[in-house]
């Protein structure tokens, strides 16, 4: 574990407060402990990549932060000050946005509907703007998808890349200052993963804290500044990117080891 | 922040449409919804096969009036029927409940009301419609909770209601028929009193039209204003005529209809028409409503949510608890309306009163396009589904059909409407 405090000293040296930090959190279901006492901070125009297998408790520790699931036990900083998140309402509270890896988007309704679900613009008379809502959203696609023409078909009948532009642009619509993304390329081809990733680098100078959550570690190897691995719940280690190798952060990801304890043949072992 | 700017788009047309048929393909671009235009088809089928069938009397302006009373009580609840699925929930309680508000409401103005203020009082009917109002929304509300925050299926729920409600309908009158209502409140059933004439029908259309139209422009300014795509500007101008030519034309055939003469006698003598009956009225104001709040208000849009993805409802923050349990309360305060139109128009309560309604009601809502899996469905869909069935059961009583054969034909075509439909939307877009 003395990488992670290494690496949070020397950056909270240059960066001051941290824009998010989880201190401990806790979420068990059943007797599973999903996450355990999982300790990580994020800074302001920072990307840091979360990675690790499938049920290493990425996402679950993510939802505490995003309000779907409350943590157990734990607590969460923004901005140096405890906060209590225990909704979807209170993260948004927070101005902190979720891509979700399955989108969570309503499948019958359009895209403005869907981009501006639980915030709906509203005419002077309290009703629904939808005209309103429909021409930021298409300015927000000029940008994000230009292709992206029949915003008023329910979403269902969209296309992968679509949707998750439409996920993308209600994620950043908003004043983010806080991204989640989970897994946000794994609809995507080659050309839109592109254009995310070119997106991810625009937000991050605009000085929004993002946590990129993937399985592509080459990905998370070309956005993120520090790379969180995590294993069975826990956190191996949090490292800066440009003083590992991808070898050595897989070797956290299969067998929890830090950078430097890996021996020989476990690393040969990983290749073969 | 920047990403939210950039150029605006000029309007585009929309993606390739694939031509199926020139008419298809017209009512594409005129926006037309061709659901509802095949329910209309299929509604102009039945009418005029049970024309030909009954000799010629269905089609009369008299049965068409009666057709029009009889369907209000079931689209009223219809309506509220739309929103319960459209959130993937039910309502199979609606029946009993109609059935217990309705007594509610007749022991009120029959029995309690005429001890304190005497018999026919101005007020009566004004506070048993509102007591029944109550009625309604506090059982909705009641089921509404059991729903959304004790977590017990709507199905149970109401199923549960459907038994309890009906057995306390039975037991506040131990079985007994209440009758008679207040003078006023029998107005709101229709009947030979309970209409509005031939002149006031007249500026109800003309209104509906006006509406029509104005709806229409403002929809084309707006649309313009935000540099939106626009409707063709022919399909825009038949639209407004069709729906307006069929507002006056349903107006000027149902004025045939003419008041008995020892009735016209009392208004004056000569020839009176009927003109729209209250229930109708009740109607077309709760379809506006129900139409209004289900697009145009924030609730109406979380209804729709919660049906496409009740989880994306609830991470956009959506406060989806509230919105399940008001979706019953809605329907219990339309229960509740169907209840004094059906109770007025008797002119009693009996505690069997709305038997199996909610089967027809479900029907209605289901055969206009309200999808059980949730997330689609509109009012004036449920309304013509609701004219369907009962265009159905009238057309077959006055055809000679026994009832039991009726439900028989019934139970078929509600299947069947559910399988056209769900092989529609497997077809692939």
């Amino acid at each position: 574990m003395t990488m992670t405090s290494e690496a949070t000293k020397e950056s909270g040296a240059t960066r001051g407060v941290p824009l998010v930090e989880f201190r401990d959190i806790r979420v068990s279901f059943g007797g599973v402990h999903a996450v355990d006492g999982v300790s990580l901070d994020l800074y302001a125009g920072e990307v840091v990549g979360l990675v690790g297998g499938n049920g290493a408790g990425k996402t679950t520790l993510i939802k505490t932060l995003s309000g779907a699931h409350p943590a157990d036990s734990g607590e969460i900083y923004i901005n140096g000050e405890k906060v209590v998140i225990q909704t979807p309402r209170d993260a948004k509270k927070y101005n902190i946005e979720t891509i979700y890896q399955t989108l969570a988007l309503a499948e019958n309704i359009d895209a403005p509907s869907n981009m501006f679900l639980g915030r709906e613009l509203r005419t002077s008379w309290g009703t629904v703007d939808d005209r309103a809502m429909e021409q930021v959203a298409r300015r927000v696609m000029a940008r994000l998808n230009p292709q992206f023409q029949n915003l008023r078909t329910p979403v269902q009948s969209l296309s992968g890349g679509q949707r998750q532009s439409v996920a993308i642009a209600r994620a950043v619509h908003f004043n983010a200052r806080i991204l989640i993304m989970d897994e946000p390329t794994a609809a995507l081809g080659p050309a839109e993963t592109a254009q995310v990733h070119d997106l991810i680098q625009q937000l991050k100078a605009e000085g929004i804290g993002i946590f990129l959550i993937s399985h592509d570690i080459h990905g998370v190897f070309d956005l993120s500044d520090r790379i969180s691995v995590m294993l069975q719940g826990r956190l191996v280690g949090t490292v800066n990117k440009n003083e590992v190798t991808k070898d050595e952060v897989l070797a956290m990801i299969i067998i929890g080891k830090l950078p430097g304890t890996v021996t020989k043949t476990e690393l040969a072992e990983l290749h073969s | 922040m920047s990403v939210s700017e950039g150029p605006p788009l000029s309007p585009q047309p929309a993606e390739a449409t694939r031509p199926r048929s020139r008419f298809g393909s017209l009512l594409r671009i005129a926006e037309v919804d061709t659901r509802l235009m095949g329910m209309l088809g299929l509604l102009v089928v039945i009418w005029v096969g049970f024309h030909f069938w009954s000799g010629g009397t269905f089609l009369t302006p008299r049965n068409l009036w009666n057709l029009s009373v009889q369907t209000s009580t079931v689209a009223i609840m219809a309506t509220g029927m739309v929103l319960i699925i459209v959130s993937r929930n039910i309502d199979l309680s609606v029946g009993s409940v109609l059935g217990v508000v309705a007594m509610a409401m007749a022991i009120l103005q029959a029995k309690i009301l005429p001890e304190w203020l005497g018999f026919d009082h101005w007020a009566t009917w004004i506070i048993a419609l509102l007591a029944g109002l109550v009625m309604g929304a506090l059982i909705g509300g009641l089921h509404g909770f059991l729903v959304a925050y004790v977590g017990v299926p709507a199905f149970i729920v109401t199923l549960g209601g459907l038994l309890v409600w009906r057995g306390v309908a039975w037991a506040m009158a131990k079985g007994q028929t209440i009758a008679p209502m207040d003078s006023t409140f029998q107005l709101i059933g229709g009947g030979s009193r309970g209409n509005i004439g031939g002149f006031w029908s007249w500026i109800v259309a003309a209104a509906a039209c006006v509406g029509i139209v104005a709806l229409l422009a403002n929809g084309r300014r707006q649309r313009h204003k935000y540099g939106l795509r626009l409707r063709p500007l022919w399909a825009e101008i038949s639209l407004g005529v069709l729906c307006c030519v069929l507002a006056l034309g349903a107006v000027a055939y149902l004025n045939r209809y003419l008041l008995p003469e020892r009735v016209a006698a009392e208004r004056g003598g000569g020839n009176i028409p009927f003109g729209l009956a209250i229930p109708v009225l009740i109607l077309i104001g709760v379809t506006l409503v129900m139409t209004f709040m289900a697009t145009r208000l924030r609730f109406g849009r979380y209804v729709f949510a919660i049906g496409g993805n009740p989880e994306a409802a609830e991470l956009a923050g959506i406060k989806t608890r509230a919105t399940v349990m008001w979706t019953f309360v809605v329907m219990g305060i339309l229960v509740a309306l169907a209840a004094a139109v059906q109770t007025a128009r008797l002119n009693a309560a009996v505690s069997g009163l709305g038997t199996s309604a909610e089967l027809y009601v479900i029907a209605a809502a289901v055969i206009g396009g309200t999808s059980l899996a949730g997330g689609v469905g509109t009012a004036a869909g449920a309304v013509l589904g609701a004219l369907v069935m009962q265009s159905l059961q009238s057309g077959m009583a006055l055809v000679g059909v026994e009832a039991p054969i009726q439900d028989v034909a019934a139970g078929i075509v509600l299947v069947a409407a559910v399988a056209v439909d769900s092989y529609y939307r497997r077809r692939p877009k």
